[in-house]
């Protein structure tokens, strides 16, 4: 790693900073109670559109592992989950109407408001289709995750994103407020992940999973890309540099052992593909707001008119994280 | 009792301990805010037995945890004469059993000191590399603060060949920080007439509290148990590991008096334990054996971690993958091409999965003609090659327990050959120039026949090369097909042996071979045509007696 390499890494982060400010000026804050939050509390920041339906079950998974304050920015939801979300009080809600890809993706508006109020703050990125799901979830709340992590001086703490898929026509059942939508949800590619090195930014590239197998079996590379890393002890100048996928600096990057051990590390159960799945897809398909103008959608929107079905015979119906651990999915590492 | 953090915790084990009549001496780190050191003090103002010792900096490693130590059970020594036995605890311990049993434990036993000492040179307990050196270089900057000046002076003193000299010839000791001693041993230790030139040395010796005691009370003692009565579990950084509420049960099942460290929020923990013998929860037989294997396996986990798995948070560089694969499987060269039935008949003969060729060119040929394989594992062909070393690494991962074979040749994708051969798990059996076999079986014209085994041959006379390379780790046998079919039983016996599932009616059946009447002519045309195929050995060419066995196959019975 030369020195130029780290000064142009550098150069990029700060970019990342001015888009981040840039950006901000198309937020409306709409409830500010981020005065509530205290030292120590654990955060969770979003970005959403049209996901009301998902919102209460969302809110009290995470209020159940601990998450003391949620930071959302609703991208001109029509649903009415933006006057939910301003009623919760220990919501922080912004709204924006501007472009969701023109903001990479939220990420830009995430990053500000990050440095704003998660600096030192155990702060968890996800979106409402996300469960984080980490080892002894169970049994143990989330701050005694990121107290190890602390004791253990991490800065940063891998969940990869696992597609749930229901058994069956995904549109069969439809999802109802409130409810856990791995009760539908509830089916998984358990061995079939591919994963190379970004060495650029030292992160991990996974691909594979139920959508790079109906999806993208003859373009592989197009596939989406599931290494996330969603919880991070914040500090003011860090940023997301695309996604929840990569960070800078890049040693945030190094949520894997490279000398044959096993770090610690989580699963991000995805409950995309659920009946609202099929309505977002048709409507990305004009908005195209998403990832490469919208390539996963179109694929999707291609294979489900003949193949409505992620099930296969070897799909695994999802149990607990100690599953997810023995399938060597997610790790405990050092951690008991 | 040292106290750093959680206050709170801090003063309900305080509490705990002086309910059962035992003096405290509580020192706490001088960095904790004089605020919240003052509020502490004063919320344990009403107990009569505690005191408080002159504040120290205490930074791990350091030698202010042993200044500390020192300066409290000088207090504890002075003011409470009763006192025979002093209990070195911190803030986040918990005592796991009755305080009165803890006591009448040491009465039993009034001359006992129990405090785990260790030799460096018995014991492999080191860190950064660093065991008897502590004891001979200097440490004047701290590893978590100042680590590269730490290592740099280390890394000096090491090349000037500096040593410093043990005083009075003690030996050096080590072990947990969490001891018990009499007062006899510990009133020695304190009022050593050497112990300015003790304390002179051990200050700067590297992680003192480890040793300090643990040397001195080799020096005094009486009858030393080198054992800790606190439950300390240490991860792979010498970190110690934390209890949390699910490990309730399995600290029911300690022998040890006191664990720690506890999480200032295991709730469950506190109310099970910290309360009065009456409605103390019945004691299980102790297993500490099973607290060491959940804490051995944590460390080997994150050390060793799962061979053969890769995952987001495994991934080894070449080299230390501790097994590119997670079990042994088979790999067969040429043996579909000679033998008619070959993978019915080898799933037959063992109780293995036999897929046709996983590297097609078209799709991976699972076993049975499935599409999707365990582990929902595509038999896409772009896929696979898109990775092929995942594919191979997860199959193999996703049918642990089922031994896996698999067909391999020079009209497969060849990308994963290296990988194959690199891994100590595989099993290669190949018969060279098998390939030519379907080819003369073939209806088609003699120049594409002539094209493609010149190909053929060129791959596998590479793909041979791989495999004979000094790198190869993978147990690889190599026939020729004229030396194979001379005795086609004894390879075949030998690789079902070592594949070792042999189901119990031994080699009753044997494959049935291709019929290679005019095989040898064929191998002469191609050569008179100036393509020499010379991989399969030497073939007759005569139609005469040479043939003869060669098409008509014995039943071998090999029993």
């Amino acid at each position: 790693m030369s020195l130029w390499q780290s000064y142009r890494m550098r150069l990029r982060r700060k970019r990342a900073k001015i888009r981040a400010w840039r950006k901000h000026f198309m937020l409306r804050s709409r409830a500010n109670r981020t005065d509530q939050i205290q030292p120590g509390d654990i955060l969770l920041f979003s970005t959403l559109r049209d996901e009301y339906v998902r919102l209460p079950y969302f809110l009290k998974y995470y209020r159940d592992l601990g998450v003391s304050h949620f930071v959302i920015v609703d991208n001109g939801s029509s649903d009415g989950g933006a006057e939910y979300l301003a009623d919760q009080n220990d919501v922080s809600l912004w709204t924006t109407n501007a472009s969701y890809k023109r903001s990479r993706f939220g990420v830009d508006w995430l990053n500000w408001l990050q440095q704003k109020y998660a600096h030192g703050h155990w702060t968890l990125v996800v979106d409402p289709d996300e469960l984080f799901v980490y080892p002894f979830c169970d049994t143990r709340p989330i701050r005694a995750l990121t107290d190890w992590l602390d004791v253990s001086q991490v800065k940063s703490f891998g969940a990869m994103l696992l597609d749930m898929y229901p058994k069956g026509r995904i549109d069969a059942v439809p999802y109802l407020p409130g409810q856990n939508p791995l009760e539908i949800a509830s089916w998984f590619d358990p061995g079939n992940y591919q994963i190379s090195k970004n060495h650029k930014f030292g992160n991990l590239w996974i691909q594979g999973g139920p959508r790079a197998r109906v999806f993208f079996p003859n373009q592989p590379k197009k596939s989406p890309a599931l290494n996330k890393i969603p919880l991070v002890k914040w500090h003011k100048n860090y940023a997301y540099e695309s996604s929840t996928h990569m960070l800078l600096p890049r040693g945030l990057n190094l949520t894997y052992d490279e000398w044959g051990g096993e770090k610690a590390s989580g699963v991000l159960l995805h409950a995309k593909f659920l009946d609202t799945f099929t309505i977002k897809a048709a409507e990305e398909l004009t908005r195209r707001q998403h990832y490469s103008s919208s390539v996963e959608y179109k694929a999707y929107a291609e294979n489900f008119d003949d193949t409505p079905d992620l099930w296969c015979k070897w799909s695994e119906k999802y149990i607990n994280w100690r599953q997810l651990e023995i399938l060597g999915l997610m790790s405990k590492g050092n951690w008991a | 009792m040292l106290v750093h953090t959680a206050f709170g915790r801090a003063e309900q084990i305080a509490r705990h301990w002086a309910a059962s009549g035992c003096p405290i001496v509580i020192h706490s780190d001088k960095s904790v805010p004089r605020k919240t050191y003052a509020a502490f003090k004063a919320k344990l103002s009403d107990l009569p037995d505690v005191r408080f010792a002159k504040r120290h900096r205490c930074e791990w490693g350091t030698w202010g945890l042993v200044a500390a130590t020192q300066e409290a059970s000088q207090i504890m020594l002075a003011e409470f004469p009763e006192v025979r036995h002093v209990y070195l605890s911190s803030g986040s311990c918990l005592p796991l059993r009755p305080v009165q049993e803890l006591i009448d434990y040491l009465t039993e036993r009034p001359h006992t000191d129990f405090i785990e000492s260790a030799t460096t040179a018995d014991v492999p307990w080191t860190m950064g590399g660093l065991d008897h050196e502590r004891f001979t270089l200097r440490f004047p900057f701290s590893w978590r603060k100042n680590r590269y000046l730490f290592d740099r002076y280390v890394a000096l003193q090491r090349l000037v060949r500096f040593k410093r000299r043990i005083p009075n010839g003690i030996v050096p000791h080590m072990g947990s920080q969490w001891w018990c001693l009499t007062r006899q041993t510990l009133s020695a230790i304190l009022e050593d007439p050497e112990r300015a030139s003790y304390d002179r040395y051990f200050k700067k010796v590297w992680i003192p509290d480890e040793s300090y005691f643990q040397t001195l009370a080799r020096l005094y003692s009486r009858q030393i148990e080198s054992r800790s009565l606190t439950l300390s579990k240490f991860d792979y950084q010498g970190k110690p590991h934390i209890f949390y509420d699910d490990h309730l049960q399995l600290l029911r099942r300690s022998d040890c008096f006191v664990a720690r460290k506890i999480w200032p929020f295991a709730n469950r923990l506190y109310d099970a334990f910290l309360t009065d013998v009456s409605s103390a929860m019945k004691r299980t037989e102790p297993n500490p054996g099973k607290i060491d294997r959940i804490f051995a396996k944590a460390v080997e986990r994150r050390t060793r971690g799962r061979p053969g798995l890769i995952m987001q948070s495994r991934f080894p560089v070449e080299g230390r993958e501790n097994g590119l694969t997670c079990a042994q499987y088979s790999v067969f060269e040429g043996f579909t091409d000679l033998f008619e039935n070959f993978e019915a008949w080898l799933s037959k003969t063992t109780t293995t999965r036999v897929h046709g060729h996983l590297f097609a060119k078209e799709r991976a040929e699972f076993s049975e003609g499935q599409t999707v394989m365990n582990g929902a594992l595509s038999d896409s062909a772009t896929l696979r090659d898109y990775n092929p070393q995942a594919f191979l690494a997860s199959l193999i991962w996703n049918t642990r327990g089922e031994r896996q074979c698999f067909q391999f040749g020079p009209r497969d994708v060849q990308d994963i050959e290296w990988e194959i051969a690199k891994d100590h798990n595989a099993q290669i059996s190949v018969i060279t120039g098998a390939w030519a076999v379907p080819l003369f079986k073939s209806n088609r014209n003699f120049s594409d026949i002539r094209q493609e085994a010149a190909l053929l041959q060129q791959i596998e006379s590479e793909h041979l090369k791989t495999l004979r390379s000094p790198w190869t780790k993978a147990r690889v046998r190599i026939w020729s097909m004229a030396e194979f079919i001379e005795a086609p039983m004894e390879p075949l016996q030998t690789i079902i042996d070592e594949i070792g599932q042999q189901s119990l009616r031994g080699l009753a059946e044997v494959p049935k071979m291709s019929d290679l009447t005019g095989f040898g002519q064929f191998l002469q045309n191609l050569k008179n045509q100036g393509m020499h195929p010379y991989l399969m050995g030497d073939f007759p060419v005569s139609h005469g007696q040479g043939e003869a066995p060669l098409s008509q196959p014995k039943p071998y019975l090999v029993r």
